[in-house]
Parts: structure tokens; C-alpha cells; sequence
């Protein structure tokens, strides 16, 4: 039975199931599922330090299906882009990907996301929101087509640094060929595939992407394929604790579209996020560069950055101050972990004009449940240098089979 | 009350009417310390929020007929859950369309975006953006409406202050926002959800609610304010929602009695008062159609303002330009309201098997234009022959207003003039309006008209006679720009006190309007507790 027919309508079942849902639904032990941009998608397999220790010392798999794809085609869709992203697209080439932010008119995030250039005049916008309405908005005197084909793709992460040798084993040859953020076609026993060397782990892997009909036959070649080299179905658990080592950003969690702030002040920009490196001053009008150019000048109140924090608890939701004794509040945490491939203990955190600095020194309130008596802790945490985990391999071509 | 010897029984503070407001209005001053009497024309109390039982085993919310306004606050201040007070928000809601579609509203944030998607997929993602919009707007708005209007031409500190309290909240919101509160304000729904939405029927649903109680069309300026007004409310903090009162609106009326009582507070029903009498430029009583006379120094009105000023009052009493804007006062009657006793649950043909949106707010218009063209019958001073209805079947979810298996029926209709065209309205003409809306739903209920065992009629007329409301405005005047904040309801008398001394409104005519907010009432207790120093 495909996962199309044991839908029910949406009224009774509001979540959609990927392509590879049945296969989950076979190996998730606990039946833990969580929502994800309308689909349900699988919080944890088996132990979220299993499928962690997967990526990171072989290979994990990650049914990325329900990112919001987009394809934006036409002569003006590179003009379009150049104009809607912060990134300048006419320096990305064909078969290239590029990560890059937009923002609206006052500088403010929409979103982040991965643009891929599949040809000429035919790109692919991953997102993790969905925002037609803003992409038609903007697309607004541009002779471009924008088609949201999200549903029309299905998707795996195969990141780890056994996934290059996997890949092989798949049939995907040349693939160690493919330099970070490339992009190339293969076959799979006739049916073909796209690959991209790309991937939200900070580590060696790729992202494959094919027809949604083909997406079991794919998955169970590539577990067979990888079957000798620690291949595992990773869920959301375990990728959150990898993209916070290699210091990517989770919107929800480290930032809000500014198309659904309610509040004054919630909006990043781009420099509040720490991500100067994807703004082109230099390539022309694009949207919300006046508002950044301003804020560049004045200089950012606040900032994302990376903390080392004393003690190996996760400082999760702690409110960050100048000193032990808690008087003045200068920010919060938004992401916490305790890095088992570091042996550290970070967290991502925005924090206020001057503490972002690299090397200050902040105090972080952290609340211990300890048998059910909450404990309180002031602990120190300096601002220091992302991302946390960056191993070699992530850049090697071709890189090594373990 | 007055005894058999004619003595009388001195009180504080008289209230005309026992409305929600005048209810919400006597607790505040009874639990501050005065002694309150509550009269009622009727012999039950809740003006517009009553439950009636008019067809054995079944009580209807004769007029208003769900909740979300009444402020949290107010509940809680007033300990109505414990007086009674129940409110379940309700699932969803839909409007059926006349080629057999339709569209839903589900709580579900993701089966709502896949069904409107299922209409315009652009659409499905802008209402985030429209949620957005109005959610910043309700922000603003909120911490207002339990508060005295300031008036800007005024030099005293309390206003003044006030003033700058709006004045920093509004900054507060950032340049974007402030900019959209001025279109907000003065836009037509029509225009404002152009600007969102490219679906007609997105449109036509959410239209819905600028134009209920309103003598105005979708098209009108100033529509768009009528739209937010109801989305300000909350259930249990989800801004927006809406809900039944368990056991009908009246329960909301009983609850507010029971605690008025409980703090030693006096209601009579079947008083109906004739005259506010006043001596020396102060009020000092009132007089009942009886002849008897109560007497209080202080008296409040729950009344609208033409009925206090122009019928319950002598000119003589009263400045004649202020008069003269009372009379002025935009109180148009623009609905009527069917309840129906039914025999089952009406089969809906353009909604699926299962799903839940039947258990909220039912709709039959697809297109503004249709709801356009339904106002312009009511300019023409007749009834709309393609009505738009608010219909809510509450026993599906309320297993107090009918017997098992059974269900009762709120249909909310517009557009009802109060004067028709062709002269005054009569019995047959109250029929033909009733069969008007009756034919409009069971077009897309094939045995809803088998199923009817008793129907209450209720044009504006009659809802004038019964519960008071001039032209049966269920505002007690239109929610429009003109007629808000430090204008409502006569500009420099918005602070609830009338141009008489120990005279004060509560009703829906004052500030922040009508909805069963129980604001006004609120407010106005407020003004006569720091008049007579009761609070700081």
C-alpha cells in the first residue's frame, strides 16, 4: 500500500507522510513522531546518542522531504534572486549551491535557506518556511515563474564520515568527485537521482534527491549499501545536536521570520545573526540593503554568537548576565548542548551591545531538575568562536571512505 | 425596594437595565461598598443575553449567541465560573458554497493551511501574515478597552496621562504598525483583505465578521475595524477565538446576577422605568411606568443613548446641541435572528463526512459581491434575498439546550432592515423574512426544513420591542471610526458620565462598544467609584 492511500483527509489527519514513512514508521522504536512544516516526521529511531554518534563516526540518514522547496525558473529568475537574497547569486554557477538569507525591506529575516542552480535559468529554493506569497510578491516585475515543489521531491541527508564510501556502494559513481556544494546526477539501477554535497551536520555528507515513486526503492538500496558502514535512520533529535556543533542556525529556536512577529524588536537581521559573510554590499539593490547598510553603520544591538559554558549541564532557555550576582540581563540562550564529539558544553545565545565580543565573559542562569527538586546555577560562560566542530573532512575532494 | 407603606429604601446607585453591562456595572459598585439597585424591564434579566425557553425541552440564546469578548478580567474579577459561567470555544467553521465546495476553518494549523490551500494555495500561506496583522492590531487595542477614553482636548492630568499612555503604547508598536493602524481603522474589509488574500471565498469568509451588526457593507470604510473588533477577544488566551456559553448567553447574564446578589446587591425585574427624574441639574431618581419613584443620587443608564436621552429623559433637562448629536447617533437596525428547534442535525451537502467544522460558525455567502448585493437590499429598505447568516448549532456541542439527538439552532441574519420600504412590518412580513432565510439554508441542506419543529423570528423590530435596543442595534451604535473612543457615543461625553450630574451610561454605546465585552459596564462602575472617591 502506498502512503497515499492510508491517507486520510486532512480534517482527520492534518499532517502529511513523506514518501518514506512507511520505512520510518519500521524502524522508529518508540513511535516518536513530531510535526515538521506539516509533515510527521520521526523525533528519535532508537537513542538520540545512537543516531547522533551515527553522523559522526559513520553515516546517519535523514528524511529531509518535508523542507519547503521552491523552483524559480525563467530568463530573470538569476536577476530575481540577486534581488530577493542578501548573497550575490550571479556568482553562484550552474550545478552549485549556496546558503544564503532574505530579508524584507527593513533588513529583517525571512528565512534562511539553500539555492541551488539546477541550470541556466533554473534554480531550487529550500526553506524552512513556506512563503509563496512573499516569493510572488517580490517576484513582482521579474519575467519568472515561482512553483512551490515540495510535495514533487523526496529527499535524504547522508551525512557522516562513512557516507562518501556508501554513496559509492549505491552506484552514485563519481560522487567523490563532488566538491562542497556541488551538484551532480547519477543513477541508481536505471533510476535517476540528484546529489549535492551539502548538508546540515557541519560534517562530510550529501543530500540525495529524486522522484517521491522511487523514494523506498532508493532507501532500501542505500541501507544495504551502507549496511556494513554503520549506516542508521537518524531523527530530529540527533540533527539538532550535530547543527548546533557546526554552529547552524534553527529558525524557531534561534530566530523568528519576521513574517510572523507579533511583537516589536523579535525581527534578526543578518548581523544580528552573525551572518555579515552573506551580505553583498557590493552587488546592488537588493531587499532590506538600505536598512542593513544603516545598521552595519550604527553598529548591531545584539548578536548570535557561540558560548563555552562552564559545567557539563546544557544551559537550554538560560538568560545570560554581566555578573554572578544576576543584577544585569544581557541576553539569552537559544540553543544548548553538551557536545559529545567536543567535550564541551555550548550554546548558541543572543546576547546585547558590548557582551558579544569574542572572549567576554557572561553568566548564564541555568535550572537543574534534580528528582524533581529544581536546583539553580550561575555559571560562566565566555563568547567564543563558531562553529564548534569543523573536521577537515567536511572540505576534503575526494574525500576518505572512513 | 419599596415597601407596602410607600417608605422607601434609600440606595447609592440605581441601574437602568439589566444588561450584561449594567450587571458587570452593579457588581464593581456593590463590591466597592455601595448599596445598588438594579432595575429591569423585563421580568428576566439579561437584555441581550438571555436563555429563553420557548419550545418545551429547548432553550435558545435568543439574541447574542456566543462569547469572546466578555473580558477575561471582568470573569475573573467577578468570580462568574463560580456564579455559573462556563465558556467552550468551538471547533472550527465554514462557509458553503453555492457550486458545492467549501471552505473550512480548523484549529489545526496545518489541515487549516491545507484546506485553504485547497482554494489558493498563496492564500493558505498570506494568512499567516493576515493573522500576523491582526494579532499586532489586537495588541494595541486590548490594554485599552478596560480603560476610560481620554479626551485629547483635555487639559486635566488624568486625561493628559492617559493620553501619553496610548500615545507611548502606539510608538511602542514600531513605524510599520503605527502606519497600518491608521488603514486599519479607516479601510474597508473589502479592501484590507484584498490586500492579503486572491480567493473569493477566503474573502467572503473572513469578511464575515466586519459587517455583523453593522449597517454597512463589505465595501464600506471602516469595515475593517468592525472585523478586528471581533477578533479582540480570547478564550483561555488563544486571541481570537470564540466559544459557547454553556447553557446559552444567558448564562453569562445569571452568572453576573448570582454574583451581584451574592455581594448583597438588589435586582428588580418587571420595572420599568419612565423617566429619570432630575432636580436642580442632578439626577435624583428615577420614576417606573408604575408612578413609583426610587431615589438615588447616582443613576446609570444601561440603556442606548437615544433611549436614555431622547425617551427616558425631558429636553428640558438636557443641552440642546447634545441632544441633538444623540440624535444624530448612528444606531441603524441591520439583523434579525432566527432560533430553530430541530428534530436532528441538518445534512450539509458541501461539507464532508466527518469533519468538524459544523461545530462552529456556518456561512452560505461565497463572494463579497453577494454580501455586497445582500446590503443593497437593506439600503432599499427591504430584507436581503440572498441573506448572509452566522449559524451555529451549540447542541452539538452544549448538552444543556436541547434534548438528546435533538439540536438547537442560532441563525444570526443580515441584512434585516428595522423601517421596510413597502411600511411597517407585520406578521406575515416577519414569516416571509423568516421563510426568506429558512429557503437560503436549505439550499444547501436538503432536509433541514423537515427537521424544523418551532421557529422564533426576531426582526429589528422585534428585537427593539423586546429587549430594548433602538432599531434592535446590536452594537447600541456603529462600530465606526466616527463613533469610537473619545467620540463614543457624543464627543466630550465618553468618560460615561452624561451631561447631568450623577447621571452615567454603561451601555454599548460607550466606549469600546457592543460584543457582550462587559467593558463599558466595567468602565463605567470605574467613573462613578473614583466620582464619589471609592478608589484612589
Amino acid at each position: 500500500m502506498s502512503v497515499k492511500e492510508t491517507e486520510l483527509p486532512h480534517f482527520k489527519q492534518p499532517l502529511l507522510r513523506t514518501p518514506f514513512h512507511n520505512r520510518a514508521r519500521e524502524l522508529s522504536q518508540h513511535d516518536s513522531f513530531v510535526a515538521w512544516a506539516g509533515y510527521t516526521t520521526v523525533d528519535v529511531f532508537t537513542t538520540p546518542e545512537q543516531e547522533y554518534f551515527a553522523v559522526r563516526n559513520a553515516t546517519g540518514v535523514f528524511d529531509l522531504t518535508p523542507m519547503v522547496k521552491y523552483r524559480i525558473k525563467g530568463p530573470a529568475a538569476g536577476r530575481y534572486l540577486n534581488h530577493l537574497v542578501t548573497r550575490d547569486v550571479a556568482k553562484l554557477k550552474v550545478n552549485r549551491v549556496m546558503y544564503t538569507v532574505w530579508c524584507n525591506d527593513n533588513g529583517h529575516i525571512l528565512d534562511d535557506g539553500t539555492l541551488f542552480r539546477l541550470g541556466e535559468d533554473e534554480y531550487w529554493l529550500c526553506s524552512a518556511e513556506r512563503q509563496i506569497d512573499w516569493l510572488l510578491d517580490a517576484a513582482i516585475g521579474y519575467d519568472v515563474t515561482v512553483e512551490e515543489v515540495t510535495e514533487q521531491v523526496a529527499a535524504l541527508a547522508v551525512q557522516g564520515p562513512t557516507s562518501c564510501w556508501i554513496l559509492k556502494q549505491l552506484g552514485l559513481a563519481g560522487i567523490e568527485q563532488l566538491k562542497p556544494f556541488d551538484i551532480g546526477r547519477f543513477a541508481v539501477e536505471g533510476v535517476e537521482v540528484m546529489a549535492s554535497r551539502t548538508g546540515f551536520t557541519g560534517d562530510l555528507g550529501y543530500e540525495i534527491w529524486m522522484p517521491p515513486d522511487k523514494a523506498e526503492f532508493i532507501w532500501d538500496r542505500l541501507m544495504e549499501a551502507g549496511r556494513l558502514r554503520g549506516i542508521r535512520a537518524i531523527g530530529s533529535q540527533a540533527l539538532n545536536a550535530v547543527r548546533i556543533e557546526a554552529g547552524f542556525l534553527m529558525p524557531h529556536y534561534d530566530f523568528v521570520s519576521a513574517e510572523s512577529t507579533v511583537r516589536l524588536g523579535r525581527d534578526r537581521s543578518p548581523l544580528e545573526l552573525g551572518l555579515d559573510w552573506l551580505v553583498d554590499f557590493k552587488k546592488g539593490h537588493f531587499n532590506g540593503r538600505r536598512a542593513l547598510v544603516a545598521e552595519q553603520a550604527r553598529g548591531v544591538a545584539r548578536r548570535l554568537v557561540g558560548l563555552d559554558v562552564a559545567g557539563n549541564k546544557p544551559a537550554h532557555s538560560a538568560l545570560l548576565y554581566t555578573e554572578e550576582s544576576g543584577r544585569q540581563e544581557i541576553g539569552f540562550v537559544t540553543s544548548a548542548l553538551w557536545s559529545p564529539t567536543c567535550k564541551r558544553n555550548i550554546a548558541l545565545a543572543i546576547v546585547n551591545a558590548p557582551h558579544f565580543a569574542l572572549g567576554s565573559k557572561v553568566w548564564a542562569e541555568i535550572y537543574l531538575n534534580r528528582e524533581l527538586v529544581w536546583e539553580r546555577r550561575m555559571v560562566q560562560a565566555e563568547v567564543v568562536e563558531k562553529p564548534f566542530f569543523a573536521p577537515e573532512r567536511r572540505r576534503v575532494t575526494p574525500p576518505a571512505d572512513r | 425596594m419599596s415597601g407596602a407603606n410607600g417608605a422607601t429604601k434609600s440606595y447609592d446607585v440605581i441601574v437602568v437595565g439589566a444588561g450584561h453591562n449594567g450587571l458587570v456595572a452593579a457588581c464593581y459598585m456593590q463590591r466597592a461598598g455601595l448599596n445598588v439597585l438594579v432595575l429591569e424591564r423585563n421580568d428576566y434579566i439579561g437584555g441581550a443575553a438571555v436563555s429563553r425557553s420557548l419550545y418545551p425541552e429547548f432553550t435558545y440564546s435568543n439574541c447574542s449567541y456566543v462569547c469572546s469578548l466578555l473580558r477575561p478580567e471582568i470573569m475573573r474579577q467577578l468570580e462568574l465560573p463560580k456564579h455559573g459561567l462556563q465558556i467552550i470555544p468551538y471547533e472550527g467553521g465554514c462557509t458553503m458554497m453555492q457550486d458545492g465546495n467549501h471552505l473550512a476553518l480548523y484549529d489545526n494549523h496545518d489541515a487549516l493551511r491545507r484546506e485553504i490551500s485547497r482554494h489558493s494555495k498563496r492564500d493558505a500561506e498570506a494568512y499567516d501574515r493576515y493573522s500576523r496583522d491582526v494579532m499586532r492590531q489586537c495588541k494595541f487595542i486590548k490594554p485599552l478597552l478596560l480603560r476610560e477614553p481620554p479626551d485629547p482636548t483635555s487639559f486635566k492630568w488624568r486625561d493628559i496621562n492617559e493620553l501619553l499612555y496610548i500615545g507611548k503604547r502606539f510608538h511602542n508598536m514600531g513605524e510599520e504598525r503605527m502606519y497600518d493602524t491608521v488603514r486599519f481603522w479607516t479601510m474597508s474589509a473589502a479592501d484590507f483583505l484584498d490586500e492579503y488574500f486572491e480567493s473569493e471565498i477566503v474573502k467572503a469568509h473572513f469578511a464575515g465578521s466586519s459587517i455583523i451588526g453593522t449597517a454597512l457593507g463589505p465595501r464600506s470604510p471602516g469595515t475593517a475595524y468592525v472585523l478586528l473588533h471581533h477578533y479582540m477577544g480570547d478564550i483561555d488566551d488563544t486571541v481570537g477565538a470564540w466559544g459557547f456559553a454553556r447553557g446559552g448567553m444567558g448564562a453569562v447574564s445569571n452568572a453576573l446576577g448570582s454574583s451581584f446578589k451574592a455581594s448583597g446587591g438588589t435586582i428588580r425585574e418587571a420595572a420599568s422605568v419612565s423617566k429619570f427624574l432630575v432636580r436642580n441639574e442632578r439626577v435624583v431618581g428615577v420614576a417606573l411606568d408604575s408612578g413609583e419613584e426610587l431615589y438615588a443620587s447616582t443613576v446609570m443608564s444601561n440603556m442606548d443613548v437615544k433611549r436614555t436621552f431622547l425617551e427616558t429623559m425631558d429636553a428640558g433637562d438636557l443641552p440642546s446641541e447634545f441632544l441633538d448629536q444623540v440624535r444624530k447617533f448612528k444606531i441603524r437596525g441591520s439583523s434579525g435572528k432566527l432560533n430553530i428547534a430541530l428534530d436532528g442535525l441538518p445534512e450539509w451537502t458541501a461539507i464532508p463526512k466527518g469533519s468538524p467544522c459544523t461545530r462552529g460558525d456556518m456561512h452560505i455567502t461565497d463572494t463579497l459581491d453577494m454580501m455586497e448585493r445582500a446590503y443593497d437590499d437593506w439600503k432599499a429598505g427591504r430584507w436581503s434575498q440572498r441573506p448572509y447568516v452566522d449559524m451555529l448549532i451549540p447542541s452539538q456541542i452544549d448538552p444543556t439546550m436541547a434534548p438528546p439527538g435533538k439540536h438547537y439552532m442560532s441563525v444570526f441574519v443580515q441584512y434585516c432592515p428595522y423601517e421596510l420600504a413597502d411600511g411597517p412590518w407585520t406578521p406575515e412580513k416577519r414569516k416571509a423574512f423568516g421563510d426568506t432565510v429558512i429557503d437560503a439554508i436549505a439550499r444547501q441542506s436538503p432536509n433541514f426544513k423537515s427537521l424544523i419543529l418551532h421557529a422564533e423570528i426576531r426582526t429589528p423590530w422585534d428585537i427593539e420591542r423586546e429587549v430594548g435596543l433602538t432599531e434592535g442595534n446590536i452594537f447600541q451604535g456603529e462600530l465606526t471610526m466616527d463613533q469610537l473612543l473619545f467620540n463614543r457615543p457624543i464627543p466630550g461625553y465618553a468618560q460615561y458620565r452624561a451631561p447631568v450630574r450623577g447621571l452615567y451610561m454603561c451601555g454599548s454605546s460607550t466606549h469600546p462598544g457592543g460584543g457582550v465585552m462587559g467593558a463599558p459596564g466595567h468602565n463605567a462602575a470605574q467613573a462613578v467609584l473614583r466620582d464619589l472617591k471609592k478608589v484612589a
